[in-house]
């Protein structure tokens, strides 16, 4: 009975799947930044609570060693972003709502759909099994740098490689059949600017997808051989560690892992953001009761973005000793891919302005997104400036202003969207009371966390440090602060609590949900089998003269008042 | 603004350049964020469902977001044209002459920075990988004469103040990366490359070298020590330092 569920190809199901397992995944990276956050606060001091079943090998008395805790950043990081915010973004939000939203029966193939799922539950339990071997898991940064990441002992890293490749090719099946799912079974009348701002972002995100991953598979393949097939692509010749000449074949590059790596890892930075705001949008177009503003100048703004995001990866590797015109090439490209972002931003800001706002849970998450966003965004502009990276470059300011896109960011919106479509999924309303005390303690405590961040960095506190930077005399006047962060983190644990008691107590005993409670005007809440033809644009809230004041799509006329 | 922000004391020629961006752009940054977020509030009050029953399905008219898309854009091109770029260039392609500089090669490996100045002939001796181990990290070959008066250090740098340094920068193992906070110089060390950076110091004083990219486990502690000296009282340290090791 359950196993049906694990073999079905319905999109449905397959999304919930990945819903279900995301979830379970940022919960555990969650779990690991706990531990990293003990450790910055109190550095040596055992873990209280769990301390105890860390392992003896990697902290032992429950005291975080210096090589557990590079594990817990690496995977920490990955599993993030590659484990559970991609999966839930992508391939439970896209796969649950774009067929819906475009009127379509299914995915276009939806066995690949089954095989991408399944690829991702293989690639996510290496990384898990990597915690248990001999070593432990990968500890070089989810970034894996060589040659560290080629010379390091044990199997963690290899595991690592192998994990990815499964991930990427989940990836890749997913992002080919969400292509093609929207080029071609848009329901009749769907034009492709009649399309949910939500659905343009998840056709933007699988080109990136599908354009960027290969260069990371590559990558891996390469520095999987340096690992177990004695080749060097990632290694120079010249090599001594621990003051012991190293016998390799030599002739390799270590600059070039980088450059593939960022090759991703810049538009991968993008799909974590955009089905964000692709959620955002309906949250907001639906809860202001009125059209986005700009709605097409939003969409060139995507495409834009995807685009332009292929062409600043090397922002990342400014003082790898770039000369002035490579950085002023990639300064200038990631000053222009601000310009789309700032676009989408305040077209969402604007929509506000005349609209009659709702303040709903999901709106509440979706309306702090714009200025936890706007943070992050801004917060990227002295970063993709060469001249002030030499001072923030691997600080805090780098992990305050990348936290600010994907947890007050993207985790918001994907917030917003679990409660927004809780009643479409599941026939029951959330709790809105718990939904709302869930929002108030994350936006408090997320800002608490992050926002000290910049000023560590500032100070010039550099990041992935197992003592958070007490070692340095520069950090001593900031190091204050790791506490209160860190109790922050404790805090947001907590107040997760509530969103996690709301889901299984509403999936049962929450109120039962009309067909389409937040009276929206996109496809998916549409009731009834008959074939769908859509009629209109996606937004066609507070229609003057309507009846009501919200036009579905796949309605034929809106009945004229009075007629 | 710069004194707000919190950066470490500025002990370079080029310090203020870069502080001045990093004010510039913190500027720019805190007008858009008071700005939207004035707008944000003002529009969530004053369109509330209550105060406003009934949306207008035009919303706002008018170019708004196409001035603030223009100047945000201005606004970037002026700091990338006449100041990033500029600043950077200086940086990397406005390099000092040898001869009036202080030149010195900084060797990085897990965890520490080896230090190695080319004595009074200003020539570095032969290094060879062969002869790296734990009493000659560097592997400098003592009987080329040009090493005679060679003086390494491990974790010690020693400049002195108001004359130009040069360093010739690379790695034996990882990526580790050289940052000397109060003179704004990072630099990443990468095993097969040698990576000229250059300041002036302008401020004596006693800081510490970081290592800023994740080289292993005790990277968090691979911490130096540098010294910026009056010119005598540098040149009295090297002295001091090659009769040292000028050995029996
Ligand atoms: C909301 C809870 C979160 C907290 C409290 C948190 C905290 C942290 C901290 C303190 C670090 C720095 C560790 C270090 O410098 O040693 C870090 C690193 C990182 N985090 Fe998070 N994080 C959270 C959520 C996320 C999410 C949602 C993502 C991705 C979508 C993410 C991605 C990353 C990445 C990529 C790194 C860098 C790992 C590395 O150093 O290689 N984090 N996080
Ligand atoms: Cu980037
Ligand atoms: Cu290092």
């Amino acid at each position: 009975m359950f196993l049906k569920y694990l073999a079905s190809t319905d999109h449905k199901v397959i999304g919930l799947l990945y819903g279900f397992t995301s979830l379970l995944f940022l919960l555990v990276g969650f779990v690991l930044v706990l531990v990293i956050r003990w450790q910055l606060a109190y550095p040596g001091d055992p873990v209280p609570l769990i301390g105890g079943w860390l392992g003896e090998a990697n902290a032992p008395g429950g005291i975080v060693l210096p090589e557990f805790y590079n594990q817990l950043g690496a995977m920490h990081g990955t599993i993030m972003v590659f484990l559970g915010v991609v999966p839930l973004a992508v391939g439970a939000f896209g796969n649950y709502l774009v067929p819906l939203q475009i009127g379509a029966p299914d995915m276009a193939f939806p066995r690949l759909n089954l095989a991408s799922y399944w690829c991702y539950v293989a690639g996510g339990a290496v990384m898990l099994a990597s915690f248990f071997v001999p070593g432990g898991a990968a500890n070089n940064g989810w970034t894996s740098y060589a040659p560290l990441s080629d010379l390091a002992p044990g199997a963690g890293q290899t595991m690592w490689l192998a994990g990815m490749l499964f991930i990427i090719c989940s990836s890749l099946l997913g992002a080919l059949n969400v292509i093609t799912t929207i080029v071609q079974l848009r329901a009749p009348g769907m034009t492709w600017f009649r399309l949910p701002f939500f659905v343009w972002a998840q056709f933007i995100t699988a080109f990136l997808l599908l354009l960027a991953f290969p260069a990371l598979q590559a990558a891996a393949i390469l520095q999987g051989m340096d690992r177990l097939a004695g080749t060097s692509f990632f290694l120079p010749s010249g090599l001594a560690v621990s003051g012991q000449r190293l016998e390799v074949a030599g002739g390799g590059n270590a600059l070039l892992w980088q450059h593939l790596f960022w090759f991703l890892g810049h538009p991968e930075v993008y799909v974590l953001i955009l089905p964000a705001m692709g959620i955002v949008a309906e949250v907001v177009a639906n809860n202001t009761r009125k059209p986005l503003w700009g709605y097409r100048v939003m969409v060139y703004s995507l495409f834009v973005l995807g685009v332009l995001s292929f062409v600043v990866w090397a922002h990342h590797m400014f003082l790898t000793g770039m000369g002035t015109a490579v950085s002023a090439f990639f300064q200038t490209t990631t000053m222009i891919i601000s310009i789309p972002s700032v676009v989408i931003l305040s077209s969402l800001m604007l929509s506000l302005h005349g609209g009659s706002i709702r303040f709903t849970t999901p709106m509440l998450f979706a309306l702090a997104f714009l200025p936890m966003f706007g943070i992050g965004g801004l917060t990227g502009l002295p970063l993709g400036l060469a001249t002030t990276d030499i001072a923030l470059h691997d600080t805090n300011y780098v992990v305050g202003h990348f936290h600010y896109l994907v947890a007050p960011g993207t985790i918001f919106a994907l917030f917003a969207g679990i409660y927004h479509w809780f009643p479409r999924v599941t026939g029951r309303m959330l709790n809105d009371w718990l939904g709302r005390i869930h929002f108030a303690g994350s936006l408090v405590c997320m800002n608490v966390i992050f926002l000290p961040m910049f000023v560590q960095g500032l100070a010039g506190v550099n990041r992935r440090l197992w003592d958070g930077g007490a070692e340095y005399v520069h950090a001593q006047e900031v190091l204050y602060l790791n506490v209160p962060m860190s109790m922050a983190a404790f805090a947001l644990a907590v107040f997760q609590l509530f969103f996690i008691a709301n889901l299984f107590l509403s999936l049962r005993g929450g109120p039962a949900a009309e067909p389409n409670p937040w009276r929206a005007t996109t496809l998916e809440w549409r009731t009834g089998g008959e074939p769908v033809r859509v009629y209109r644009d996606p937004y066609a809230y507070s229609v003057p003269g309507a009846p009501s004041d919200f036009v579905p799509q796949y309605q034929a006329e809106p009945q004229r008042a009075g007629a | 603004m710069i004194e707000w922000l919190g950066v470490p004391v500025a002990g370079a020629a080029h310090a203020g350049d870069v502080d001045q961006v990093m004010a510039l752009v913190h500027w720019l940054m805190l007008v858009l964020l008071v700005g939207w977020g004035v707008f944000f509030v003002y529009a969530l009050v004053r369109f509330r469902r209550t105060a406003h029953p009934v949306a207008s399905y035009d919303g706002l008219r008018g170019r708004w977001s196409a001035w603030l898309e223009g100047g945000v854009l201005l606004a970037e091109v002026v700091l990338l044209a006449f100041f990033s770029i500029p600043v950077w260039s200086a940086r990397v392609d406005a390099f000092p002459s040898e001869r009036e500089s202080v030149v010195v090669r900084v060797v990085a490996e897990q965890f520490a920075w080896n230090v190695h100045y080319p004595g009074s002939d200003g020539r570095f001796g032969r290094t060879d990988l062969v002869l790296v181990g734990p009493a000659n990290p560097l592997g400098l070959d003592r009987t080329d004469p040009a090493a005679q008066d060679d003086v390494t250090t491990i974790n010690q740098l020693h400049l002195p103040v108001n004359r130009p340094a040069i360093v010739y920068l690379s790695s034996k193992d990882m990526v580790h990366s050289f940052t000397l906070p109060q003179m704004r110089i990072k630099q990443d060390a990468i095993p097969g490359l040698i990576q000229p950076v250059w300041f002036t110091p302008t401020e004596p004083g006693e800081w510490e070298i970081a290592c800023s990219q994740l080289c292993g486990l005790a990277h968090y502690r691979m911490r130096g020590f540098y010294t910026i000296h009056t010119q005598d009282e540098y040149e009295a340290w090297l002295v001091e330092e090659a009769a040292a090791q000028a050995g029996p």
